[in-house]
């Protein structure tokens, strides 16, 4: 399949079941129909699939501070090393 | 160049007896310059750096005690016209910081369990205090110097540093010419007595790789006897800031108490490490929001996520009164 927008070659990848097509020269993404609804659907699973830890079950994340940031405990969160700032950081006292 | 790099580059290429061996400036601050010629580095350090405590510390780096965790000396100290005190190191490759998911967070654990578990009392003396409290301090003073327009990050930061207990915060202590024996009489007592051997002020720009293969911390001017727990709490800090990633705290902290580290207990860290990583929270916050203003820009990502955390800090401690 090629690209409707510049041409070049799509490929096929599988993002969580659901195949999606990526070209090649320009990284846009061909949904076919129901594929977006999919997509959705498996995003809402994932948010509601990580209800609070209960007290003393195993942590999926390291244990953090009661000040810790939000997005601790929560799959999603994104996390630092894509913080514009931090690469600087890690290097100053 | 500034004044004092060019002494340095003066007194390197003398110390070589090669008036045009090249030489390149590694750092150039206020707080520290950083200059090197071959294989060795000359660095001046802080104006106001004591020479006795820094000869000590000199001594520590290159006690056999500590070969193989701290970088050693090379033989000759000096100093420059205007007083600063200068030491000679060899040259290390330090951490790309171009590539930081590639930091060495394994070999820095290591090398902190290893540090922190020094005997002592086989170091030379007297060894001076970690100076991690004082320099968070100081980060807190400069950010009252500016004098800031009123607004909620520093009083936000400045609310969270009031929480921290006297220790986190340098109280009872001089500072400079400060040493242990006053600090022992009682007026600056830190969590569960911990005292050992620490760097004071770790970050990724304080590991060199040692003649290729072996990873070496440097800087000496804040090493000292202290709660070594202070040593985890920059990255700790960044982790409960949300910058570090879940996978990389773990790999630190997993690496350190692998090699016998203790200032992170065995299971949950953060009895240990709330309050140095909170200091260090609200000292990386309090130099983000000093610099900012003086270069006239605003906050990046990662100092507002510091700041943020400031913030949680303080809104916290109200909440628990």
């Amino acid at each position: 399949m090629q690209c409707p927008k510049c041409h070049a070659p799509m490929h096929t990848y599988n993002r969580n079941g659901v195949q999606i097509e990526q070209c090649s020269g320009c990284r846009g993404i061909f949904l076919d129909y129901g594929e977006l609804e999919a997509l959705t659907r498996l995003e809402s699973q994932w948010t509601q699939a990580v209800p609070p830890a209960p007290p003393g079950a195993p942590q999926a994340y390291p244990a953090a501070p009661a000040w810790g940031a939000p997005q601790h405990g929560h799959h999603g969160g994104h996390h630092g090393h894509h913080k514009r700032g931090f690469g600087h950081m890690l290097f100053s006292s | 160049m500034s004044q004092t790099a060019a002494q340095l580059a003066t007194a390197l290429r003398r110390a070589r007896r090669d008036a045009t061996a090249e030489v390149t400036v590694l750092a150039d601050r206020p707080d520290a310059t950083v200059v090197r010629c071959g294989h060795v580095v000359a660095k001046a350090h802080p104006p106001g750096t004591d020479p006795a405590e820094l000869a000590v510390r000199v001594g520590v780096a290159a006690h056999p005690r500590c070969a193989g965790i701290l970088l050693p000396p090379v033989d000759g100290m000096a100093a420059l016209p205007d007083g600063r005190q200068v030491t000679l190191w060899p040259y290390g490759e330090p951490v790309a910081p171009e590539a930081p998911d590639a930091a060495p967070w394994v070999e820095a654990g290591k090398l902190l369990a290893r540090l922190h578990a020094v005997p002592v009392a086989e170091l030379p003396g007297p060894l001076p205090a970690m100076r991690g409290p004082v320099k968070a301090a100081r980060a807190i003073a400069r950010l009252r110097a500016a004098a800031l327009p009123d607004g909620v990050a520093t009083r936000a930061v400045l609310r969270a540093w009031a929480g921290l207990p006297g220790w986190a915060r340098g109280v009872g202590r001089a500072g400079r010419g400060d040493r242990m024996d006053r600090m022992d009489r009682g007026d600056c007592t830190d969590q569960q007595g911990a005292r050992a051997l620490c760097h004071g002020d770790l970050h990724l720009g304080q590991l060199i790789r040692h003649r290729a293969t072996d990873w070496r911390l440097i800087d000496i001017d804040d090493l000292g006897l202290g709660d070594p727990a202070w040593d985890l709490a920059r990255p700790a800090a960044w982790y409960a800031a949300g910058l570090l990633a879940p996978e990389d705290w773990e790999r630190f902290l997993g690496a350190y108490r692998a090699a016998g580290g203790s200032a992170a207990g065995q299971r949950d860290p953060w009895p240990r490490l709330d309050v140095p990583a909170r200091a260090l929270t609200v000292q990386t916050a309090a130099l983000a929001l000093v610099k900012a203003a003086a270069a006239g820009r605003a906050l990046d990502e990662a100092e507002e996520a510091m700041v943020e955390a400031s913030v949680r800090i303080a809104r916290f401690m109200e909440a628990a009164g």
